[in-house]
């Protein structure tokens, strides 16, 4: 069975460019799942190799096609188009540009990555299925381009989800599970009304057969404005119970703690995204004028969730939950980035999701192992980790500290552009958004200190395991991603570009007069040049800020010893 | 013969003459009553030739109908023969009717497969229940046919008292007896509220056959429309009862409860498309120009029917009183469809039927297995565990609950998509707003039954060990309490094959929608005037 895996992902390795790629990133996983459910069950760990193989070909898939985009192309690439249901205009439209592109990478590591990091308790075999289900649709939400495939992948994701929490989560996660699921279903039972609007004004309004392609209806905007802006919130209720924002977070924490690691890990590191990922290719995309009206709305609602998950993350017994909290401060922040309307905000933004992808993915894996060795996730009962596992407590501490925003490592690059672009065009949100970066680093280093420092009290905490080669193989390609992003992560803005620059021409063209007036005469936007020599910028700050940062870790080191 | 009195129905005013009939486009209703008469007389003389002959005998009838439905489909849907009428322009053969008669044989089909396991488990075996199935279903094909108030009732009428016997059918349980009774009364008080109802209709237009009724409204403007109003409300109420809309649908749980599960499959589905079928033939064909009126009430209804429906189900704890209710929000949805008015509309609505037909087949045939020997373990705690103990079973079951939960890729969620795309295309987009909202509290209740099957045995065992009859201390000992509790019988291979059938239907057209949603686009219910040559003199 491996060998029929890795036959396919020969076969697809060596094919022309006109072989259906992204087709191939969504059926290899769901293939992959339908496979796992019909292995024996008596062989785990068959069980388990194919499940491997086929998330780790879907990755080598995704990096394909990361090596093959063409990045002077700011357009979708690798484009698909099939007719799926004739009479609903319904098509099969997938393409990828430099906005989804490194979602899709993400999507296509961060599986097998976790496979191999977690073993499941029980059950393995539902299990891997569910998992690799849950890459399928995830990879169809970042590369459907017509509105009813992204739907159904968008919903399609709960049920592997759900299974997850439900089955192999912990503490009450049936109840947990469902919280999720009639959360999120909400947001898109609104959001299926706003398409079905969306799709049959636009008939009526172009003249022309229904269609649910995302581009032509992009780029033609004939809907009257209150009606975008109706449809655009109800478009925005589903990403923003997704991402999730400041109102509706309530379900994260909750299912972040209960799920199973692997849960946790691909819930913040690729679920999270559909939701800002929705705001960006859905609503700025679909609705230019909705999106900018409602801008200081979503600005508000984004520096609320970076104060108030940094506040809530603070105050945390939980390590699990903390990561969580933590989680919804830097979605403010990549929300904060997006409505910052501009190359800035929105290359910080999507550069962000990658970043929050890798740190909060291994933050979260990280504390799994913890709660492995310890079956505890009490920071109370944890302390002095750092002299049992070193190596453990030191990945720790390259991920908090990417997590915080430490120049040098991706998360400061991301957080800075985001940054950078709210100053430039929603300057007090932006003020209040930059005191949530020192509040990250007060409750992150807080949290440190607590579980790692200090001396080691109780049996379990001074003869915690160190990690293992297998879990240390899981981290290392975080670890290096982390690191590379923050030194160098010109590759990839150079590549996200192109394609913000043109939805950012989209949304210049499809702005009315009231547009200066809500964005205020300090709208500046930088060209391509000057964002490149952000991006160096940023590296030097990096490199100079590098011996700083440990230079403040190393004070809070000596505080908590002291 | 029926054929003079269905003339006599039609021509009240006119003097007797006898119209053409068109045999082939009848035959479905024959193909389907005939046999079921001729069932009951020969299992009266002879002994069964073998074991499962009356099911096997109802599916080869069913399946011969719906193999001359599709010749006729194709004779409907050519553009040179097209849609006819027949009997004097009171029975239509249409695209509409074509497409039902399959959607109630396919009905018919699933509920034989079940009955035949549960029927023998029961000791109930015998030829009446698959013959008044088949007279009900030919009831249910007059009625898809119907271009008469009159023929119409008579559908109705063949249908409801078939379906009386059958929730009865049990004779051992008294909750049966109680259903089949409840279910007369109040059926037959809203066939008294139709016929009323095809009265005044009668007295605004001066007749009961929806062509004349239809030209009358179109050409005439009515001073005072009391009556005819009066009328479509009456009638209304009268249809309402049989696709169980609220405020009509109080009959539904109790019925659906205490019937023979198999039976409830047949009710829910056939039935219901039966309805449906004399709902939108009647609103659609016979009162196109009085839109404005029923629209809003049919928007109403479906509002109040998705809303009573969805919240009921919550507070169930019998899973076959909340499949009932659940039944009862999908009726609302259909009507969703029905309020469109528009082609869109109504080939939601039919896709929907289509879809639910299986949908609801598969879910009342793993209420039936688990079910067990006396048909009463319906209770919630008599699905925990079921995925331990039948894996198979639970994840059919999960299935069908989350095709009927509306999420894809199932059938259900093109059916949810269908008719909140034709409510938006109306314009009603608080209808669809309404909609999409209950469909997610109506996911809470599949949710938390799909919960209880897969649900973990640890927090729960208490409750499960009380719910087996047993108390236990320990964890592996209430497992298997949990896992004997939650054991229903093996399921026969009939049962497994209408699993089956329900599962990839299910399945399948939730991945390839076009396979139901082309043929229910060109299934829109027309009108045809009887052609006037074919029609013979009167003597």
């Amino acid at each position: 069975m491996p060998a029929l895996t890795l036959a396919l992902l020969g076969a697809e390795g060596a094919a022309a460019p006109t072989f259906p790629v992204l087709s191939a990133l969504i059926l290899l996983p769901a293939l992959g799942a339908a496979l796992c459910a019909v292995l024996p069950k008596n062989r785990p760990d068959t069980v388990r190799q194919v499940a491997f193989l086929a998330a780790a070909a879907t990755g080598v898939l995704s990096l394909w096609v990361m090596y093959h985009f063409d990045r002077s192309d700011a357009g979708f690439q690798f484009l698909e188009q099939k007719i799926w249901v004739r009479d609903f205009g319904i098509g099969w439209h997938l393409g990828v540009d430099g906005i989804s592109l490194f979602l899709v990478v993400l999507t296509g590591l961060l599986f097998p990555l976790t496979i191999v990091a977690v073993t499941p308790e029980h059950e393995p075999k539902p299990y891997y299925a569910w998992l690799l289900l849950l890459q399928a649709g995830c990879m169809g939400v970042f590369v459907g381009l017509d509105l009813f495939a992204f739907f159904v992948f968008f919903e399609v994701v709960l049920v592997p989800m759900y299974f997850l929490i439900a089955g192999w989560g912990h503490g009450d996660s049936s109840k947990v599970a469902l919280k999720f699921f009639l959360y999120t279903m909400l947001g898109s039972a609104l959001m299926l009304v706003g398409i079905l609007s969306l799709v049959t004004l636009h008939a009526r309004a172009s003249g022309g057969p229904v269609t649910f392609d995302l581009v032509t209806l992009a780029e033609n905007q004939v809907l009257a404005t209150t009606t975008a802006r109706w449809i655009f919130l109800s478009f925005a209720a589903a990403f923003a119970i997704k991402v999730p924002l400041f109102p509706v977070h309530t379900w994260l924490p909750d299912a972040h703690t209960e799920a199973p690691t692997a849960g946790s890990v691909i819930l913040a590191g690729v679920m999270l995204k559909l939701g800002t990922y929705g705001f960006i290719r859905f609503g700025l995309y679909l609705f230019p004028e909705a999106t900018t009206y409602f801008a200081p709305l979503f600005l508000t609602l984004g520096v609320i969730g970076i104060i108030y998950g940094a506040i809530a993350a603070t105050m945390q017994r939980d390590l699990k939950r903390l990561v969580a909290y933590s989680s919804v401060a830097h979605l403010g922040f990549i929300i904060l980035g997006t409505f910052a309307l501009n190359r800035q905000g929105l290359s910080g933004g999507i550069l962000q999701m990658v970043n929050h992808g890798l740190s909060t993915g291994a933050l979260f894996l990280l504390v799994g192992m913890i709660y492995e060795r310890r079956h505890t996730r009490l920071i109370s009962e944890l302390n002095g980790l750092q002299k049992a596992a070193p190596i453990l407590a030191g990945i720790f501490t390259v991920v908090m500290l990417s997590s915080i925003g430490l120049p040098g490592l991706n998360g400061f690059v991301g957080e800075y552009l985001t940054l950078l672009g709210a100053f430039a065009s929603a300057r007090w949100w932006g003020v209040v958004a930059t005191a949530g970066v020192i509040l990250a680093a007060l409750y992150l280093l807080w949290a440190y200190q607590r579980v790692f420092h200090g001396a080691a009290q109780g049996a379990a905490n001074e003869e915690l395991a160190e990690i293992n080669w297998r879990e240390g193989l899981a981290l290392a390609p975080l670890l290096a991603g982390i690191v590379f992003l923050g030194v160098y992560p010109k590759p990839m803005l150079n590549r996200i570009e192109p394609a913000v620059e043109r939805l950012v021409a989209h949304l210049d063209a499809n702005l009315g007069d009231d547009f200066v007036e809500v964005q205020g005469p300090a709208v500046e936007r930088r060209g391509a040049e000057d964002l490149v020599h952000l991006a160096e910028e940023a590296e030097a700050s990096a490199e100079a800020g590098g011996g700083h940062g440990d230079g403040a870790a190393g004070t809070e080191h000596e505080d908590g010893e002291g | 013969m029926m054929a003079t009195l269905l003339a006599q129905a039609a021509d009240v005013g006119a003097a007797v003459e006898i119209p053409s009939v068109d045999w082939w486009g009848l035959a479905p209703v024959l193909l389907l009553a005939v046999p079921a008469m001729i069932l009951l007389h020969v299992s009266s003389l002879v002994p069964r030739f073998f074991r499962g002959f009356y099911a096997t005998v109802t599916i080869g009838v069913a399946l011969v109908t719906a193999s001359w439905s599709l010749g006729l489909w194709g004779r409907v849907t050519d553009a040179e023969r097209g849609p006819f009428s027949t009997v004097g322009g009171a029975y239509g053969v249409d695209g509409f009717s074509v497409f039902l008669t399959l959607v109630i044989c396919a009905s018919v089909v699933l509920a034989a497969l079940l009955a035949d396991g549960y029927l023998r488990r029961e000791g109930l075996e015998g030829a009446e229940p698959y013959a008044l199935m088949l007279l009900s279903a030919s009831g249910g094909v007059i009625m898809a046919s119907a271009n008469d108030l009159i023929v119409l009732f008579l559908g109705l009428e063949i249908l409801s008292l078939a379906v009386y016997v059958l929730a009865a059918m049990h004779v051992r349980r008294i909750t049966s007896q109680e259903a089949g009774m409840k279910y007369f009364v109040l059926g037959a008080f809203s066939s008294a509220f139709f016929l009323y109802g095809v009265a005044m209709i009668y007295g605004a237009t001066g007749s009961t056959s929806m062509l004349d009724i239809a030209d009358f409204l179109a050409t005439t403007v009515l001073a005072r429309n009391g009556l005819l109003l009066a009328g479509i409300a009456l009638l209304l109420v009268g249809l309402g009862f049989k696709v169980a809309a609220v405020p009509f649908h109080a009959w539904t749980p109790d019925v659906y409860q205490g019937s023979p599960s198999p039976m409830v499959a047949y009710m829910a589905s056939g039935v219901k498309a039966a309805g449906f079928a004399g709902l939108l033939r009647v609103l659609l064909l016979a009162f196109p120009t009085q839109g404005d009126i029923w629209r809003d009430i049919v928007a109403i209804l479906a509002c109040a029917t998705i809303v009573g429906g969805t919240v009921a189900a919550v507070v169930q704890t019998d899973v076959k009183r909340m499949m009932a209710y659940s039944s009862i929000s999908h009726a609302g949805f259909i009507l969703v469809g029905v309020q469109a008015a528009t082609a869109r509309g109504t080939s939601a609505a039919l896709f929907y039927l289509a879809a639910y037909t299986f949908m609801v087949g598969g879910t009342f045939g793993v209420i039936t297995l688990v079910g067990r020997r006396g048909d009463d373990h319906h209770d919630l705690s008599d699905y925990r565990g079921l995925a331990r103990s039948r894996p198979v079973l639970a994840v059919v079951f999960a299935l069908f609950l989350m095709a009927q939960a509306g999420v894809p890729p199932t059938s259900g969620f093109f059916a949810k998509f269908g008719v909140m795309s034709a409510a938006v295309e109306g314009g009603a987009y608080w209808l669809a707003i309404v909609a999409m909202v209950a469909s997610v509290i109506g996911a809470f209740v599949y949710l938390r039954l799909i919960v209880t099957m897969f649900g973990a045995a640890e927090g729960d065992d208490a409750h499960a060990g009380a719910a087996g009859g047993e108390a236990e201390a320990d964890d592996a000992e209430a497992v298997s309490a949990t896992t004997a509790a939650a054991s229903p019988e093996r399921a026969g291979s009939a049962a497994i094959a209408a699993l089956a059938l329900a599962a990839a239907v299910t399945v399948v057209v939730g991945l390839v929608p076009s396979l139901v949603s082309d043929p229910s686009g060109e299934a829109v219910p027309v009108l045809v005037h009887p052609t006037p040559g074919r029609q013979l003199a009167s003597p």
